[in-house]
């Protein structure tokens, strides 16, 4: 009796998103059932995987016996009911601390909780705890983390060289990706969901800008930041995506419409649907596998009933330049506000006067690279530069935007592969920041644009490593994304997953 | 007051004024947040999530702040930019918890527009001058540093930190500390009278950035200093006095202006260097991306220009060629948009009062209320936003002057009573028995006793000294305690003394 | 353009992050590098182009002007305004003193 309950725990954690709410509406099993059995994933993952930077079982737990008790009581449960998640540690969680990955926010437990994560509440999901993430969310690695590299459950084969489990929701595609939590919370500024994913063979969505609130998200570009779901497929990303969306009126830039029911509306029937191919993301020297992959991709949609286009995004080369001058620019004002005043670090050298705490504040508190994109937005707005760099990058944002909207006046979707090579071991590019940045060359030029796009598992390196393929989509057409997204899905029938080694 | 010059060891100098006036714009909460704006509060009390600047928090704009800044840019016939933005101003200090000040620098929601001041108020015919407004923008405020309460630290109250204001710039078209004076009562009373700002400037509702530089006649502009948020329109006069003479004394002694932030000290009259906002400037200026543009439609500019009310420069043009006021009671009457007011409830219950109709009434109105009423209540310390006496019982006291009830000095006596009991003039007029006497027998009775108490006086008259007349007409009142009706004396008077 | 070290050090004070000599010796050929590659969008012809505004084609919302319409962005809350504060006393936050 005791073995099969606690195999049937185990079991648990196999289910994802769906399968739980339905199990646990349909009585099969409890919520608090699933809580516990995540719960202890997560307990016994932490040490060898870092995903987490709090947990919260108390709180999983709290949330199920709600649900439990709402279910018994013959109430409506919501659409996450006693599905407990992973929470990005970039949002803002009542009573929970909240450090966006950097030492400069340790200790803050923020009196409020962000739009995002109480949707998530509010629809009957439970707290796993807070999840790691590159510092600030800047990274694509999960190495600028204050709190410790986050590792990735995927290994090449036998080698135990730690790999990256993406970023800079690296925490949130490693928990998914290990069983350890059924979804997470990502945010994605310049891929941030999107090559996460990708790397760990799991989903993702990044809505349209302006579909889910900032509020209550610390803020790393405002005008590219998104939050997203990540979940192990695409049903899931959808139920979870209507659950975090919606108009916010704290948020000026949030998007004053409906929530469509896009799990209602997965299809996954192609046909009559044009599928956009940009030639500008078959770049030089890409990697053979990715290529392949883009290939199978191609075949899969077309094999769905897609008509394949060739397209043209002529500025595309400029996206990453682009993004570098705005986000670290937007990123250099929005952390002005970590000080040592009001909350967070305060490093006060004997004898210091106010600026000079500040300077020693954010010094002792940020990571390198979160200094390093503060140094350069700071620089890129200073006089004389400002209409160089920034006002430059802004225009040729706009003629990125231009050539999305061009193409989409006859492509439905664009398919592209999310990331320009599979997951690379931790520390190999650390040191050559351009390098680094060049991890996002796919995914960025949607974030500028503000378009929504998606990251499906579409097969595995010759490594043993997944490979993502990303479905970008017009302006609000989530469903056109999930769908297109659900069509790769079906044909690439992606079931593995890494060997649990923790 | 156009020739104000400082003269130096080595000649004349000219001064070249602008002012950049922060007003605080009224409305019940912040510019960003819902928190209030109430003056006084306890300190952090009106703070917001969004106000300290917690992690994740994000501005979202009050409809109100923007309604009157429209206004006051229609009232001071600016262009109104139907698209604008709010750019964020980036800069390190413990009142700014962003880090950033949001305001508006590439595209301010108000543009070019002028204000018109009178050279002298107290003489019309002195002329006016048009200033330049170069632009009004919503920007908001910060919070506020106490420096004396702790030996070591400052102590940070961040209810204002978020408050709207607006920041009025001005070309530097005013040349002297009188000029720069008049703009700024005349900015505050346009202010006032739209309702934009209470222009509270003890309360810090309204404060000024004064711009100053000199140059010798008809040489190119110097270097500008700007001497931060002085508070009364007397301290900016005295700290524009100061400045130029300070710069006038440097540069006489070969040395340079350097262009920085200074401090006035309204207990020594004097401006020094501000130590804390010495480091050089480089505020990266760049559109808030928290915030989308802001685009006005035909319907929000047709409301706010419709709730405009009559402007001061209108209403003192009424004042005098509709009413027939003097040139200095209409001004006096239009300096403040809650005298005006005042008044016009005045000459409106008058004019009920006394059957005529409001232009009929008004002189006497007005020359009662600037000269009695303004003259009673300045002895009582008090104004006319707490006089006792209220317009409605104001045009009682008129209406029994104006129908010969009593006499204009029987008034004085009835104004008084009226302020110290706060009861009404007809009640008073009959308690007390002040009714002017109207009865020929009486007034008869009294010059007859005049005259024969006073015949060597008589004879004079008689032999000439016509300005005795005067001195007979007194005796007669004052036998009759006031209370003779003043024409039937001297028509008696005349009849008598032949 | 290309930075040295007086220009990073520059950057640095503006954006109030103490760096040592040595960090700085680092940061400058970072920096070099990531601006000599940003700089390839100077070749963009943005001729008539108008900057981006707003990334999905969206006007400012306004709010009305009422005091505390929803808690979460109202006053009144000072306790957890100062919770977080490193040095708070009498009801304000505490810095080291400014002289103005």
């Amino acid at each position: 009796m005791r073995n099969n309950r606690s195999e049937r725990m185990t079991d648990l954690t196999e289910l994802g998103v769906a399968a739980l709410r339905d199990g646990v509406a349909s009585g099969a099993f409890t919520a608090t059932e699933v809580a516990s059995a995540f719960n202890a994933a997560v307990e016994a993952a932490q040490g060898a995987l870092n995903a987490f930077i709090v947990t919260t079982p108390d709180a999983a737990l709290a949330a199920a016996g709600k649900v439990d008790a709402a279910r018994a009581a013959g109430q409506p449960l919501g659409k996450m009911a006693g599905v407990p998640i992973g929470m990005k540690d970039l949002f803002a969680t009542k009573g929970v601390q909240t450090t966006a990955a950097s030492k400069i926010l340790e200790g803050f437990v923020p009196p409020y909780e962000s739009t995002v994560s109480q949707k998530l509440w509010d629809a009957g999901a439970g707290m796993l705890g807070k999840l790691n993430l590159d510092q600030f969310a800047m990274g694509s690695s999960n190495e600028t983390s204050g709190f410790g590299n986050v590792i990735s459950p995927w290994r090449k084969g036998d080698d135990t060289t730690p790999l990256a489990p993406g970023g800079s929701s690296g925490g949130s595609s490693a928990a998914v990706a290990a069983r350890i939590a059924p979804a997470a919370t990502g945010t994605d500024t310049g891929g941030s969901i999107r090559q996460p994913a990708a790397f760990t063979g799991i989903s993702g969505i990044k809505p349209t800008y302006g579909r889910c609130s900032r509020w209550g998200v610390v803020a790393f570009a405002s005008s590219l930041d998104q939050a997203g779901p990540m979940a192990r497929d695409v049903r899931d990303c959808a139920i979870m995506l209507e659950a975090m969306a919606g108009f916010d009126p704290k948020d000026s830039t949030s998007l004053d419409l409906a929530v469509p029911a896009w799990e209602a509306g997965l299809n996954a029937d192609m046909r009559g649907k044009k599928v956009g191919i940009p030639r500008e993301y078959r770049v030089d020297g890409l990697d053979a596998d990715v290529a392949k992959s883009w290939e199978d991709g191609i075949a899969w949609l077309k094999d769905a009933g897609a008509e394949i286009v060739d397209i043209s995004l002529p500025h595309t080369k400029y996206a990453l330049p682009t993004y570098y001058i705005i986000a670290p620019a937007e990123a250099s004002s929005n952390l002005a506000r970590y000080d040592g005043v009001r909350y967070g670090l305060r490093d006060l050298p004997d004898g210091a006067n106010l600026q000079e705490m500040y300077a020693a504040t954010r010094a002792a508190g940020f990571g390198d690279e979160v200094k390093r994109r503060i140094l350069i937005g700071t620089y890129v707005l200073s006089a004389g530069f400002y209409d160089a760099y920034y006002t430059q990058a802004q225009k040729v944002r706009a003629l990125i935007a231009q050539d999305f909207a061009k193409a989409f006046e006859t492509v439905d979707v664009i398919l592209t592969p999310t990331a320009p090579s599979a997951a690379f071991a931790l520390g190999q590019k650390s040191t050559d920041p351009v390098e680094m940045y060049l991890n996002d060359v796919f995914s960025v030029p949607a974030s500028l644009a503000g378009l929504p796009a998606m990251s499906v598992p579409a097969g595995l390196s010759r490594d043993g490593l997944p490979l993502g393929l990303h479905v970008i989509g017009r302006p609000l057409d989530e469903q056109g994304v999930l769908n297109a997204s659900l069509a790769l899905e079906q044909r690439a029938q992606f079931s593995a997953k890494p060997g649990k080694w923790w | 007051m156009s020739s104000y010059r400082i003269q130096g060891a080595t000649g004349e100098w000219e001064v070249v004024i602008g002012l950049e006036v922060h007003a605080q714009i009224t409305t019940q909460a912040k510019l960003f947040s819902g928190s209030a704006t109430a003056f006084g509060a306890e300190p952090n009390t009106q703070v917001s999530l969004v106000d300290a600047a917690m992690p994740g928090m994000l501005p979202v704009p009050n409809r109100e702040c923007i309604r009157q800044a429209v206004r006051t840019g229609m009232a001071i016939d600016a262009q109104i930019n139907t698209w604008s933005r709010f750019d964020r101003k980036n800069y390190f200090y413990a009142d700014l918890p962003q880090g950033y000040q949001i305001s508006q620098l590439y595209h301010p929601l108000v543009g070019e527009g002028s204000i018109e001041i009178a050279l002298d108020d107290k003489n019309p015919d002195a002329g006016t001058k048009v200033i330049g407004i170069e632009r009004i923008h919503v920007e908001q405020d910060a919070g506020k540093l106490m420096h004396d309460q702790h030996p070591t630290m400052s102590y940070v109250d961040l209810n204002r930190s978020g408050v709207a204001l607006m920041e009025i710039v001005s070309r530097p078209d005013m040349t002297s500390p009188a000029e720069a004076g008049a703009y700024l009562t005349k900015l505050r009373q346009i202010l006032r009278y739209v309702g934009s700002c209470d222009g509270n400037m003890d309360q810090g509702s309204m404060r000024a950035d004064v711009n100053v530089s000199v140059r010798r006649a008809g040489e190119p502009l110097g270097t500008r200093t700007e001497t931060k948020n002085v508070n009364s329109v007397r301290f900016v006069m005295a700290a524009i006095e100061h400045e130029a003479s300070r710069q006038v004394d440097v540069l006489e002694a070969g040395g340079k202006i350097v262009q920085e932030t200074r401090l006035f000290d309204p207990g020594t009259g004097t401006t020094r260097s501000m130590r804390s906002k010495e480091d050089a400037h480089d505020y990266r200026y760049f559109p808030d991306p928290d915030l989308l543009p802001l685009v006005l439609d035909q319907a929000f500019l047709d409301e706010c220009r419709a709730s405009l009310p009559e402007l001061p420069d209108a209403k003192r043009t009424r004042y005098t060629d509709v009413l027939g006021l003097s040139a200095y009671n209409a001004a006096v009457l239009t300096a403040d948009v809650d005298t005006a007011a005042w008044f016009e409830t005045l000459i409106t219950a008058s004019a009920a009062k006394q059957g005529k109709d409001e232009a009929a009434v008004a002189k006497q109105a007005a020359n009662w209320l600037t000269s009695e009423l303004f003259g009673a209540l300045n002895k009582l310390g008090k104004g006319l936003e707490d006089s006792p006496v209220s317009p409605t019982s104001a045009a009682e006291l008129l209406a029994l002057i104006g129908d010969g009830t009593i006499s204009g000095s029987i008034a004085k006596q009835v104004l008084e009573k009226m302020l110290e009991t706060g009861d009404g003039a007809a009640a008073i007029v009959e308690r007390e028995g002040l009714k002017q006497t109207t009865d020929t027998g009486a007034i008869e009775a009294a010059v007859d006793a005049v005259l024969a108490a006073n015949a060597d006086k008589v004879e004079q008259y008689r032999g000439g000294k016509e300005a005795l007349f005067g001195f007979f007409v007194g005796q007669t009142m004052k036998a009759m305690a006031g209370k003779g009706n003043p024409q039937l004396v001297n028509q008696v008077l005349k009849a008598k003394l032949g | 353009m290309s930075v040295n070290t007086a220009d990073v050090a520059k950057i640095a004070s503006l954006a109030r992050i103490k760096v040592s000599e040595a960090q700085l010796e680092a940061m400058v050929p970072e920096l070099n590098g990531i601006l000599a590659w940003v700089e390839q969008l100077g070749e963009v012809d943005v001729t008539g182009v108008t900057p981006m505004t707003a990334v999905i084609p969206n006007t400012l919302r306004l709010r009305d002007d009422v005091v505390n319409a929803d808690p979460l962005t109202g006053g009144d809350i000072r306790d957890a305004v100062l919770a977080n504060a490193p040095v708070a006393e009498h009801g304000f936050f505490g810095v080291p003193k400014v002289i103005e």
